[in-house]
């Protein structure tokens, strides 16, 4: 923020010919921090390496002195290389303005196109065609479950009744994700234009955003983005002159992973303890306060202005963001095509764990995830190969481990995490966790038999199978798939049968 | 049971526990006597003077949770020259109520809850060693610490249960309690 | 009223359209076991024991609370079934302090019962010992955490039946536990009425009458769907 405001004071210097503006995530998160230098359509990442925020102001004033900012690098800084793969492979259309635009201010994102898609929709005045072109463009949730979102909307758009209720999903809770924070922390406008979108398309009078506690300047720029689009009447009523009306209303969770669980969610907007409910009904007959509700996912709803503007064919198959974390030489949110391979992502993009050590796995999913081998680093990122591979698209995280990982611990970890966040409801899910955990952990006590590893894989079904909501069915996906792709991990760690008696 | 048969070495085994499964084995009365034309008991704190475990044993009827370490040598012990082992009660089976204690969380807790904060006079905390066996952390069902083959649950398991268990164990069948609705705990 | 055919292991059985799979197989006089079911009260499909297979879906379904279609097959009883069942009922022994010998209810216990049931001769999981407490602040009754299964019949009698929504559920995962008012002792509780009715729905001894010594609790839990239908029938005053 210091850089931020000095290099702001020596933009406001008469006759300095720029604007400075805090924007959004740009990506790269192992070369933060990042400022971008815009000049006509050229914009290079700059990366402050040991620079202070007052010697930078100096320099950013010398160099404005000396003319144009196009070459200027500061000491201390080094400027990211915009054909390096991390950059160049990615395809960023619903992250296109994160990093961009200031996303404290709307009239920097209208100019920048938001809101128009809209605003052409509202005009054409036609929900059938809206739904009709989510459904042909194949766009699945993003939220991880990967169901036809346009499916879904004419299932919530057939519904009778007038009143209907919209949903986003911004509980993003898997360890390791945070694709919807940088849409939401960059460009929350995306979100509320395709909000504004789907509840037309679907006939909804009232939306909610159920964010998570821990994003606090989410939800402060969230707040400010619906107060001011609601000044400019891009929500309320009678939107953009048309006889639409739509509000929004945020709602901010209690620290509950569960509660990114549609019926969990639902539950908590209602007022409800956060919990599941068995489905049918489902929320798109039975949702929000009983009403026909649509619930998407952050992304999913800011892939929907980008969709109207591309149109199907320029929009193609779609993009998916991941945010890469672990055993990798750059880490960061990117947004690739649907399809790329992973080893791609993790191996070009990301170049591999840093001190060239081998890949072991990348896991995906978070906890309802599972683990790939390195072996199948070739295989496209896309819903229905990785659900071949024993885990989920999920949404987005996407975790890399070196040799030195060992999966057993990776599985015990996932496990303490779903045994913590486990709403209690049901008996697999609240006590099985429990279960699973000690199995594993006596594994990695080494004090495991055969036995123990037999019992391990037999709860670990039974909680898949047994268990009411999607926490506590794919709870032991963790386990399941490393024991399918790492089960050496396991044996190493096994005590002779003998030796316990 | 035809009389062709090697008689079989039948011992009982009293760990922590109230003795009740033992004092239910008595009450197989008569039965007893039959039993006695089958089987020679070698070891049992209610119808043996044997003091040490002998090997070979056929069978043996273990009652009660392991509380301490001479509970954990006797049960090693037990297995270790033992045929077939039979969990026999729900102490030895889960615990029970010696297994309360568990909930203190650990043997140096329950040492001070019961010698110092709930005595009368004179709060000491027992301290002999090599006398007075050392408590475990946890009071442990025997299937956690060696294998079992037959589970005969009850709070005791009535005369009735022990028998269909023994005549089939003498008859070298596996019981079948599972059939007979008769495995209730408690 | 239109009725649903289906098959239910080897039988056919006939039921009005809209009845619930468990109301189709208890019609038949097949044993499915439950827990958190019970007549009278609005199903939570949280115990998981009246899974069912059906042909067709992948998933298993929990009977209470699926709706029967006209030509479902399903399989009550398959050694998969049994297997999980029993995996159910004892993951709930190995999470609480469930002593039957010195228990209240010993002997009228649902809990009990279900385990003989399932033919578990002994938990293969190893106990937690939780440290649970007991309540003894109302003056005619007591809750005793260590017994509690969290089958939630409690709060939904006393909310959906008395009216009263003393009881609710506090916390979650492995530390959930009920609750009464905004977690008060039950004695500070007014808005409780005395009546009862949870401990008698409670299936296993958490709830009881102060002064049941073991095996003395004997509760009514099929009284409740006489008395919800008598209500609806406006043959009793609420």
């Amino acid at each position: 923020m210091a850089l931020l405001d000095r290099c702001a004071e020596v933009a406001q210097q008469p006759g300095s010919g720029i604007t400075v503006k805090g924007v959004g995530c740009h990506g790269p998160c192992s070369d933060g921090p990042l400022f971008s230098v815009a000049c006509g359509d050229e914009v290079r990442l700059i990366s402050v390496q040991s620079s202070s925020a007052s010697e930078l102001a100096m320099e950013l004033q010398e160099a404005l002195s000396r003319g144009s900012l196009r070459e200027w690098v500061p000491r201390g800084c080094r400027s990211l290389d915009p054909q390096s793969p991390f950059l160049a492979l990615q395809r960023r259309i619903v992250l296109e303005r994160c990093g961009q635009i200031d996303p404290e201010d709307l009239s920097d994102a209208e100019s920048a196109g938001a809101y128009q898609q809209l605003n052409a929709v509202l005009a054409a005045n036609n929900p059938e065609a809206v739904i009709d072109l989510v459904r042909r463009s194949g766009l699945r949730g993003r939220g991880g479950a990967g169901y036809p979102t346009g499916l879904k909307w004419a299932t919530v758009a057939a519904m009778p009744g007038a009143e209907k209720r919209l949903v986003c999903n911004a509980d993003e809770g898997d360890p390791g994700a945070f694709m919807d924070r940088t849409i939401l922390e960059g460009d929350p406008h995306s979100v509320l234009e395709g909000m504004a979108i789907a509840a037309f398309a679907v006939g909804a009078q009232h939306g909610f955003i159920y964010i998570r506690a821990e994003y606090p300047l989410a939800i402060a720029r969230l707040r400010r983005a619906i107060a001011q689009a609601q000044q400019q009447g891009w929500l309320g009523t009678t939107i953009a002159g048309s006889r639409f009306s739509f509000d929004l209303e945020l709602r901010v969770g209690a620290g509950a992973y569960v509660c990114g669980e549609e019926t969990a969610l639902i539950h908590s907007i209602e007022g409800q303890r956060g919990v599941p409910r068995p489905r049918p009904p489902y929320p798109a007959e039975h949702g929000v306060f009983g009403l026909p509700t649509l619930i998407n996912n952050v992304e999913t709803y800011a892939n929907i202005p980008v969709l109207h503007r591309l149109g199907l064919e320029r929009y193609g198959v779609g993009t998916k963001v991941f945010s890469l974390t672990g055993h990798v030489s750059r880490s960061g949110v990117i947004e690739v095509p649907i399809g790329t391979s992973l080893r791609t992502i993790v191996e070009t993009m990301a170049g591999g764990p840093p001190d060239h050590k081998p890949i072991k796995a990348v896991q995906t999913g978070g906890p309802s995830g599972g683990c790939i081998p390195a072996a199948a680093l070739d295989t496209p990122v896309d819903y229905d190969s990785l659900q071949a591979l024993g885990t989920i698209m999920g949404s987005g995280g996407m975790v890399v481990m070196d040799s030195t990982t060992n999966m057993v611990d990776v599985a015990a970890y996932f496990m303490a995490f779903s045994r913590e966040e486990s709403c209690g409801k049901c008996i697999p899910c609240r006590t099985g966790t429990v279960q699973l955990e000690l199995l594993l952990r006596k594994l990695l006590a080494r004090k495991a038999t055969v036995a123990d590893l037999e019992q391990l894989e037999r709860l670990s079904e039974t909680v898949r199978d047994a268990s009411l909501c999607g926490l506590g069915q794919s709870a032991p996906k963790p386990v399941l798939s490393t024991l399918r792709h790492f089960r050496a991990d396991y044996l190493a760690l096994l005590q002779p049968l003998e030796a316990s008696r | 049971m035809s009389a062709a048969k090697p008689r079989k070495r039948l011992a009982t085994v009293w760990l922590a526990g109230c003795s009740g499964c033992h004092m239910s084995f008595l009450d197989l009365d008569e039965w007893l006597l039959e039993l006695a034309q089958h089987a020679d008991i070698v070891y049992s704190p209610v119808a043996s003077d044997q003091k040490r475990y002998p090997p070979a044993v056929d069978i043996a009827l273990v009652e009660g949770g392991v509380a301490n370490s001479d509970n954990l040598a006797l049960l090693k012990t037990v297995r270790a020259n033992t045929k077939v082992l039979v969990s026999f009660g729900d102490c030895a089976i889960h615990a029970n109520i010696p297994g309360m204690r568990n909930m203190l969380q650990g043997a140096d807790p329950v040492l001070r809850r019961a010698y110092l904060d709930l005595a009368d006079s004179s709060a000491q905390l027992p301290h002999a060693p090599g006398l007075i066996p050392e408590l475990l952390d946890q009071v442990l069902p025997v299937h956690e610490l060696v294998p079992v083959d037959v589970y005969l649950p009850g709070c005791p398991p009535s005369a009735d249960r022990i028998r269909t268990v023994l005549e089939a164990l003498l008859q070298d069948r596996r019981p079948d309690l599972s059939r007979a609705g008769e495995i209730r705990f408690g | 009223m239109s009725v649903c055919t289906l098959r239910i292991d080897d039988q056919d059985v006939a039921i009005a359209a809209g009845s619930t799979v468990l109301q189709a197989i208890r019609s038949a006089a097949i044993a499915v076991p439950t827990l958190c079911h019970l007549d009278g009260l609005s199903p939570v499909g949280a115990c998981r024991l009246c899974l069912v297979e059906v042909e067709g879906s992948e998933r298993l379904l929990a009977a209470c609370v699926t709706t029967v279609q006209d030509g479902m097959r399903i399989h009550t009883n398959s050694s998969r079934l049994q297997e999980m069942r029993r995996t159910l009922i004892e993951l709930l022994f190995s999470e609480g302090n469930h002593i039957c010998a010195i228990c209240v209810a010993n002997g009228q216990c649902e809990l009990q019962d279900l385990a003989v049931r399932v033919g578990m001769d002994h938990s293969r999981f190893s106990y937690r010992y939780p440290n649970r407490c007991v309540d003894l602040s109302h003056p005619q009754f007591g809750l005793d955490h260590n017994r509690c299964i969290l089958c939630t019949r409690c709060v939904r009698v006393c909310d959906e039946v008395e009216g009263a929504h003393v009881w609710d559920v506090g916390w979650r995962g492995e530390h959930c536990q009920i609750i009464s008012g905004l977690a008060e002792p039950w004695g500070a509780v007014e808005a409780c009425t005395n009546c009862g009715k949870c401990i008698e729905v409670c299936p296993t001894g958490a709830l009881f009458h102060k002064g049941e010594g073991t095996d003395e609790k004997h509760g009514h839990p099929g009284r409740l769907a006489a008395l919800v239908q008598g209500r609806s029938r406006q043959e009793l005053e609420p």
